[in-house]
């Protein structure tokens, strides 16, 4: 598959960066980012997906929020309206795949074992086995886990980041790495709403505000069906965005990623 | 826990760093970390000796300057302290800010022994 974009091409400039070396000790500047590698990768992902046209989006939560019963009611009401695949991340069953294609739709599971997050490399891995040419949208389901997924680029283009209305409404303030990542963040499970007494969405989502987030607060039930149809137009207006990107040449990033190269004055230096 | 994830990473660049200026060791790694980059600066601790074992950085010091945090606000221009979890601009309380620091995770400079 990579043969004709080359896979772990890493910029040739690295070493430019590098002070001249004198003998005994010397000092060397590097100002380098610590995940450069994965980020190198998450590049080269990105552009497999868009040399094809693909969305590609992140889910991450909790372990249980619902991602993987969300994708299982997006498959069934999109199924016919756009050619959906799935990358599983899982410490240790299939089961989440399993569950994917019982829906008719290819699904690859990364079991990473002991790891609690995936990173581009275990992606590019899984890409090897799915037919991206019969692909319109790629969602990657991230291990269960609201720490470690948010800092490693995978190459998507957008994060969804899951709420269940079990976990209580101040999870944005306890972990807002996560929640900041989030191009929308889904309230998922609110059927539940009406036996739980003390989950507030609107104290959800001034947590989030609270984080600087602007995005969407989605509050849906993908059991019961409610409130999904917005989350569908989101997927269908980002899908319509991408392919803009792509026939512009132009690709993105989760909006936290640009925004902060943007405004570092030292991320410039990769 | 994925600071041992990061520490790895960490050693494969100071590695080639290493070898790109033909320095026997590394003595001294700094990072620059800010709160909301994801990683512990006392879990990387932890986690550096295990990844660094039996490599040219497994007698290098590991320094770690963390980061304030801090925001810009696009409704009235201030640039203020902030805390991770509370991002809004300490003039006018507005949560239309950007991070302008706080969510470092960089290798800032590094001591080579060359001789
Ligand atoms: N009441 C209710 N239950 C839900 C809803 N969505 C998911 N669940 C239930 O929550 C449990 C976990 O759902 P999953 O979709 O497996 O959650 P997940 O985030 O994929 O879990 P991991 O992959 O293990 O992290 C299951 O028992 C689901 O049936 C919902 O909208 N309402
Ligand atoms: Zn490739
Ligand atoms: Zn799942
Ligand atoms: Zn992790
Ligand atoms: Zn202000």
């Amino acid at each position: 598959m990579c043969d004709s974009c080359g896979c772990n091409v890493t910029p040739g400039n690295q070493h430019l960066a590098y002070k001249p070396v004198q003998a005994g000790t010397s000092a060397v500047t590097v100002l380098k980012k610590l995940l450069a590698h994965n980020d190198d990768q998450a590049g080269h992902n990105r552009s497999h997906f868009d040399t094809r046209g693909i969305l590609t989006i992140n889910l991450m939560s909790s372990p249980g929020s619902g991602k993987t019963a969300l994708l299982e009611a997006t498959i069934d009401a999109l199924k016919d309206e756009f050619r959906i695949a799935v990358i599983e991340g899982d410490l240790e069953t299939e089961n989440d795949a399993a569950r994917i294609r019982a829906r008719g739709v290819p699904a690859y599971q990364i079991t990473t074992g002991s790891a609690c997050h995936l990173d581009a490399h275990m992606v590019h891995d899984a890409l090897h086995h799915l037919d991206l040419s019969q692909v319109d949208i790629l969602f990657v389901e991230n291990v269960g886990n609201l720490v470690c997924p948010a800092s490693f680029d995978l190459g998507q283009h957008r994060n969804v980041t899951l709420l269940s209305v079990t976990e209580g409404d101040d999870k944005p303030a306890k972990y807002p790495v996560m929640f900041r990542a989030a191009d929308v963040v889904v309230l998922s499970k609110i059927d539940l709403l009406a036996v739980l007494d003390d989950f507030v969405p609107a104290r959800a989502e001034q947590c989030l505000r609270q984080l600087a987030s602007t995005v969407p607060l989605l509050q849906l039930s993908a059991r019961k069906g409610q409130g999904m149809a917005a989350w569908y137009d989101w997927l269908r207006s980002e899908l319509v965005a991408q392919r803009a990107r792509v026939l512009a040449g132009q690709t993105v990033k989760p909006y936290i990623q640009t925004d902060g190269l943007k405004l570092h004055g030292h991320a410039e230096v990769s | 826990m994925h600071e041992l994830a990061v520490c790895q990473a960490l050693v494969t660049q100071v590695t080639e760093i290493a070898q790109q200026n033909f320095a026997q060791s590394v003595a001294v790694i700094t990072l620059h970390i800010g709160a909301l980059s994801g990683v512990e600066p006392a879990l990387l601790v932890s986690a550096f000796p295990l990844a660094a074992a039996g490599t040219v950085a497994a007698e290098a010091q590991l320094i770690i300057e963390s980061q304030p945090v801090r925001v810009h606000c696009q409704t009235c221009g201030a640039d203020t302290e902030a805390t991770p979890n509370r991002l809004l601009c300490g003039e006018c309380g507005d949560y239309h800010t950007q991070l302008i620091s706080g969510d470092e995770m960089l290798l800032a400079n590094l001591e080579l022994i060359t001789n």
